[in-house]
């Protein structure tokens, strides 16, 4: 296992590579100009160009890419164009509320959507089953930003029990931070919920329909130790494939939620980046997300061993 | 009180309590004395001179103090200056500096300060370069005085260094005006105004913090805009960028934030039947929509095509896209200056008045040959107020007999392809939508976009000398009637030629949390003299 985990991360290696590189030239070919947006309106072409030639944007394609690829390996993600703060301070001031968002809605997603995907397989055809699967439907039809809005119309204006926008650190307490998370882990995590919800239902149908399944009710096993034990243990495979699917959904999605909850995060890095043609934030962002998905999978393939044993590496 | 302060006051009474009853009231006062405002975008960089989009000077206005400043009739004001001397026909003048002026590092204002940043900010500023061409020497006298002999009278001199349109001529310390030139950004946010900025707290794209400094010494005149004594009312500003209008609302409405900048027109009825909050006119002198068209290549090369568009072109229609049924929002425009300032004209404008007569524009493009040739129109679909105008000039267009290639795209991409010179059909472009601030459009040096020299000229490259020929007329005029004379020659000259299309004066909304007093209307948000209790 240790050897596999070992060959896997060594695997990231090339496959950023290759990202970095379509990154990079897609973005050289892009239309876009940073140095005209950073000139302002009512510069003169000529201004223009005196800013493309002091950000470097003048030279060749090999020679950026070169000296991109050199510092990316001495662990330079660059500068920013408009900030001119190193990419690295700016990502480390936006990853603790996305990864925050993240968990917290994660740990909403999973703690509501597998429980009610089980309960709908075992009462399938029930009014239970049929409330969890309007519920999906409607998470899945939803925008994510139709529910961030009417969540903090009712629960910030109207009610006035939770803020509307913003993020307060872990580190001025749980509470306060928490406060803040939850109208967008609830916005974020309404798609996640039914997609994990109608996939454990599913396998869980599945599941419970084996012979096993009737063999342990037939030697007298509880209701919950089936369902819990013997059932949700096996149907855990397509889960967890799908809870690490979603992690893509998640980033993606962060992108809209922290703009509705006006979270600074690394969502709206990316968005305010692309819009500047910030080159080097967008390529370390890009980066960064692509090591992470790189990961997840990793996580997702170590944790199949852990559900079924006869997963080996 | 509401509930959630109420619940907050009742946490922090606890706390007061357990620790002898004094964290309830600081609680409080601490609120008080921090103003949360959204502004009209996201402070993306500080260097006032490097970059000059409107949010970065908004921002520097209150870090760095200038030699000069407008108040609200559009006068130039004394401001770090004590007095000026001009002498040798208006050839040299001498300018002393302020007693008491600091920098926030400690160190004081002195003479050799303002002449590096004057050196810095003169090749950004079309009113600078004026300047820099017409110098003979600059330096300092003394620490207090410094001397700018020029080859030629300049009587434009206290408006070009106390004018707000960007970039301002701000102050900053010598080492760091020289150290970077114009166009490399500054690492380093030492300012001389009357807030500090807070570098460790800021996180572009989220928040900037700026906080007061006590040095300040703010002259004894009340303020005005730019001009007059800035007294800070709040001990910290607390920018909180928010990229979306229904996020910004429904903060103010909480009372999460203090103040929003530019609340889009469908909010602001929402806004107004919330009884904690106030909305007025941000500033008075507004914004001037415009199209520019290519004068370089066909269609829009001749003028009879670009005088049919005119002819056929509603502002109404255009403005209201923009602000919708509100008619105290705009004004027609039919000129070229922003409307109800000194040099406002509609010398040559019929053509934008009365009714408006599609047959004529049909057959005025007949008459100029026009076959069918694309018109490659850019519209940026991330800003709102382009993206209203260019679905109107599409219509318009279609309407005449015009082939309309609409490309729809985003304001980084038209930033890029409006520099463009090559034919529409090689990548570049044949017109493009924008505005400009009201408080830029006031006279001729200040306003790229009515200028027409060719080459030198703004994105479209008009090329008129009769336009031209009036902005010297306009610099050396000995008095306000000369000086509208030439704007009146200048803005037929450019109304015959279609420099650009004006598509309208419209204005915008501004709205603030009615616990919060001595908010100003004008050009940028001035945060002097406003408090909040």
């Amino acid at each position: 296992m240790f050897a596999y985990i070992v060959r896997r991360v060594l695997a990231t290696i090339p496959v950023m590579a290759v990202v970095a590189l379509f990154v990079f030239s897609l973005l050289y070919i892009a239309p876009g100009d940073p140095a005209a947006i950073i000139a302002g309106d009512q510069a003169t072409p000529a201004d223009i160009e005196r800013i493309r030639a002091s950000l470097g944007l003048d030279r060749p394609y090999l020679v950026r890419f070169g000296a991109w690829v050199w510092d990316i390996a001495r662990g330079d993600l660059g500068t920013s164009i408009f900030t001119n703060l190193p990419v690295r301070t700016m990502i480390a001031q936006r990853i603790e509320p996305t990864l925050s968002l993240m968990v917290v809605t994660l740990i909403l997603a999973i703690s509501l959507a597998v429980p009610m995907g089980v309960m709908a397989a075992w009462k399938q055809g029930t009014i239970i089953d049929r409330a969890v699967m309007a519920f999906a439907v409607l998470g899945f039809s939803v925008p994510v930003f139709v529910v961030g809005y009417v969540l903090a119309y009712y629960f910030a204006l109207e009610w006035d029990l939770l803020p509307v926008q913003g993020y307060t650190p872990f580190s001025r307490g749980f509470f306060p931070w928490l406060e803040n998370l939850v109208l967008p882990a609830i916005a974020l995590g309404s798609v996640y919920i039914a997609l994990i919800a109608r996939i454990t239902r599913a396998t869980m149908l599945e599941v419970l329909s084996q012979d096993y399944i009737r063999t342990a009710r037939a030697k007298g096993v509880g209701q919950r130790a089936i369902l819990f034990i013997h059932a949700l243990k096996n149907a855990a495979v397509p889960i967890v494939t799908v809870i690490g699917i979603g992690m893509a959904l998640l980033i993606g999605g962060a992108v809209v939620t922290e703009s509705v909850f006006a979270i600074p995060g690394l969502g709206r890095l990316t968005v305010d980046a692309i819009l500047r043609r910030d080159y080097p934030v967008i390529q370390g962002v890009v980066l960064l997300f692509s090591f992470v998905y790189v990961l997840v999978n990793l996580a997702i393939d170590i944790a199949y061993t852990l559900f079924d044993p006869r997963i080996r590496y | 009180m509401e509930r959630r302060s109420f619940l907050k006051g009742g946490a922090a009474a606890g706390v007061a309590l357990a620790s002898g009853g004094v964290a309830a009231p600081a609680y409080s006062q601490a609120a008080n004395r921090t103003l949360r405002f959204v502004p009209q975008a996201n402070l993306a960089n500080f260097d006032p001179i490097w970059g000059t989009q409107y949010v970065v000077r908004n921002a520097s206005a209150m870090v760095w103090d200038t030699l000069y400043g407008f108040n609200d009739k559009l006068e130039p004001q004394r401001q770090m200056v004590e007095a000026e001397e001009v002498t040798d026909e208006g050839k040299t003048w001498t300018f002393r500096l302020r007693e008491g002026l600091r920098f926030h590092d400690g160190e004081p204002v002195r003479g050799r300060d303002c002449v590096a940043s004057i050196r810095r900010w003169m090749p950004r500023d079309p009113m600078g370069q004026l300047l820099r061409a017409a110098t003979d020497e600059i330096a300092a006298v003394d620490d207090r005085t410094f001397r700018w002999k020029l080859k030629a009278p300049f009587p434009k001199m206290t408006m070009a260094l106390g004018k707000n349109a960007t970039p301002m001529c701000f102050i900053m310390p010598e080492r760091i005006a020289t150290r970077f030139d114009s166009f490399t950004q500054i690492n380093e946010y030492v300012g001389s105004g009357p807030m500090r900025f807070e570098r460790n707290e800021w996180v572009p794209g989220a928040r900037a913090v700026f906080s007061r400094f006590d040095q300040y010494v703010p002259r004894n005149e009340p303020a005005s805009w730019l001009a007059g004594g800035k007294r800070m009312g709040v001990e910290r500003v607390e920018w909180v960028i928010m990229p979306d209008p229904a996020t910004a609302s429904a903060a103010l409405q909480n009372g999460e934030i203090d103040w929003w900048e530019n609340p889009i027109t469908d909010l602001v009825p929402v806004l107004r039947r919330n009884r904690n909050i106030a909305v007025d006119i941000a500033d008075p002198l507004g914004n001037i929509g415009s199209f520019r068209m290519n004068h370089l290549h066909a269609p829009f090369n001749d003028v009879r095509v670009r005088r049919a568009v005119m002819m056929a072109l509603s502002q109404e229609d255009y403005m209201t896209a923009l602000v919708g049924n509100d008619r105290s929002l705009w004004k027609p425009l039919p000129g070229f200056f922003t409307p109800d300032t000194p040099l406002y004209t509609e010398e040559g404008g019929d053509i934008l008045k009365g009714p408006r007569n599609l047959d004529a524009a049909r057959a005025l493009l007949r008459e100029a040959g026009y076959t069918n040739a694309p018109v490659i129109c850019l519209v940026a679909q991330d800003q709102p107020i382009t993206k209203a105008m260019g679905d109107v000039t599409a219509d318009l267009l279609k309407r005449i007999g015009m082939n309309v290639d609409f490309i729809a795209t985003d304001w980084g991409t038209v930033g890029q392809r409006r520099s463009m010179r090559n034919p529409p059909n090689q990548g570049g472009w044949s017109m493009f939508h924008t505005w400009h601030a009201g408080a830029d459009a006031i006279n001729p040096v200040l306003y790229n976009a009515v200028r027409a020299n060719g080459d030198g000229a703004w994105f479209g490259w008009p090329n008129v000398p009769a336009v031209e020929a009036e902005v010297p007329n306009w610099l050396a005029a000995a008095n306000l009637a000369e000086e509208r004379a030439a704007i009146a020659r200048l803005n037929r000259a450019a109304m015959e030629n279609v420099v650009y299309a004006p598509t309208g004066f419209f204005l915008s909304y501004q709205a603030w949390r009615r616990n919060v007093t001595g908010i100003a209307k004008g050009p940028l948000p001035f945060f002097w003299g406003v408090s909040k209790s």
